[in-house]
């Protein structure tokens, strides 16, 4: 039973007009069983609530489920309020479905990493464990 | 990503620094604390020493119960009422870790999210990290930072707890323990542990079947019992009254002289 002392915190949410959780939940599960201790927001959050909430927590990293269509103006918005309240340092990534073309772009703002339908669940895994921020 | 971000907390800063910004209520500061204590960082220990209570001490309240009671809920409207009557909160919520792979799911927030955007409330979810008793292994030490930190109204939120963990009860001024309808006898309601150490014994889910018996039951033994439904916001302000007198007592039986 190897427990590691000090586990990665990464707050899980869901954003805006959204009730599509079934996704969201198995990622935070299988965070979970790989060792990552989840704060999980649940669904219909804003921008601001998903920042300061972050901050509240001293996540390391956000990872937001986005299924409406709203990703292009939710994922710059909160990348913009990170930075405005000096937690710059958190990486955000994601997932939903996002098409192609909006990719390129969200990454250019800032989005570490977007994660798409048929997504292998190990490749979220490995990606969320590969990130050891000092704190 | 883009590191070179503005004011980040570091560790490197002096400890002096980050204890002042703590006790100046700054959030990121006592949000990275908090995590330094969780992750049993020796600056941790250290910054701990320079926090100096403030002088008039945090009102101190200890949730707890069996899973599913209500918990998270009724801080919910404990964080709204305290709002109310002008206090600040800062809530300290502890969910278990996997004894299999140290990960949590940390989900008491969801119940109080609309306080998020209220900069007169601080939540921190906390996992158990191998500590039994219902608490996490840094909730104490974060207590103190919150307390350093001004709030006014502390509120701690354990684990669904079974009947021997009463940790809580030890940090807490007031130990409010919570139940629901149709979960035991009389006899339930006799036996020693969580409802024999709780100030305050609250009947959550009071529009249910068997809340009548539950309360009658429990009133045999624990002298202050309440009915709330904690999704309605039925009993908060009684609670909140019974919160105060038994403050205001224990205030008393501890004034020297």
């Amino acid at each position: 039973m190897a427990i590691a002392t000090t586990p990665i915190r990464v707050l899980i949410g869901k954003v805006g007009l959204d009730g599509h959780d079934r996704g969201v939940k198995l990622v935070a599960r299988a965070l979970r069983d790989a060792g990552v201790e989840i704060i999980y927001t649940g669904l219909h959050q804003t921008p601001e609530q998903i920042v300061t909430t972050a901050i509240q927590e001293d996540v390391q990293a956000i990872g937001l489920s986005i299924h409406s269509g709203a990703h292009n103006s939710l994922f710059p918005r909160v990348l913009q309020l990170l930075k405005e309240q000096g937690a710059g340092d958190v990486t955000l990534f994601g997932g939903g479905i996002i098409p192609d073309d909006d990719v390129p772009r969200l990454k250019a703002a800032g989005v570490e990493m977007l994660f798409r339908p048929a997504t292998p669940m190990h490749d979220i895994v490995d990606f969320v464990k590969g990130l050891r921020v000092e704190r | 990503m883009n590191h070179a971000c503005v004011g980040r907390v570091s560790k490197r800063e002096d400890v002096e620094t980050m204890a002042r910004q703590v006790l100046a209520g700054e959030v990121r500061s006592v949000a990275r604390v908090i995590t330094w204590l969780e992750n049993q960082e020796p600056v941790g220990a250290a910054l701990l020493k320079r926090l100096t209570p403030p002088e008039k001490r945090a009102m101190v309240i200890g949730i707890t119960g069996y899973p599913g009671t209500g918990k998270s809920t009724l801080i919910d409207q404990l964080i709204a009422a305290y709002r109310r009557l002008g206090k600040t909160v800062g809530v300290l919520a502890v969910d278990s870790s996997s004894p299999l792979t140290g990960g949590a799911v940390l989900g008491d927030r969801i119940r109080m999210q609309r306080h998020a955007d209220d900069a007169g409330v601080y939540i921190r979810s906390m996992a158990t990290r191998g500590q039994s008793g219902g608490l996490a292994r840094a909730t104490r030490d974060a207590l103190q930072v919150l307390e350093a930190a001004g709030y006014d109204v502390i509120l701690i939120e354990t684990v669904g707890v079974g009947q021997s963990d009463i940790e809580v009860v030890s940090v807490a001024g007031t130990g409010i323990a919570l139940v629901a309808p149709g979960l035991g006898d009389d006899v339930q309601a006799m036996k020693a542990g969580l409802l024999e150490v709780a100030d305050i014994v609250v009947v959550n889910k009071g529009d249910r079947e068997g809340t009548d018996t539950a309360v009658r039951d429990l009133r045999e033994w624990c002298p202050h019992v309440l009915r709330t439904v904690a999704v309605k916001g039925e009993g908060i302000p009684e609670l909140i009254a019974m919160i105060a007198e038994q403050q205001r007592l224990q205030d008393l039986a501890h004034t020297p002289g």
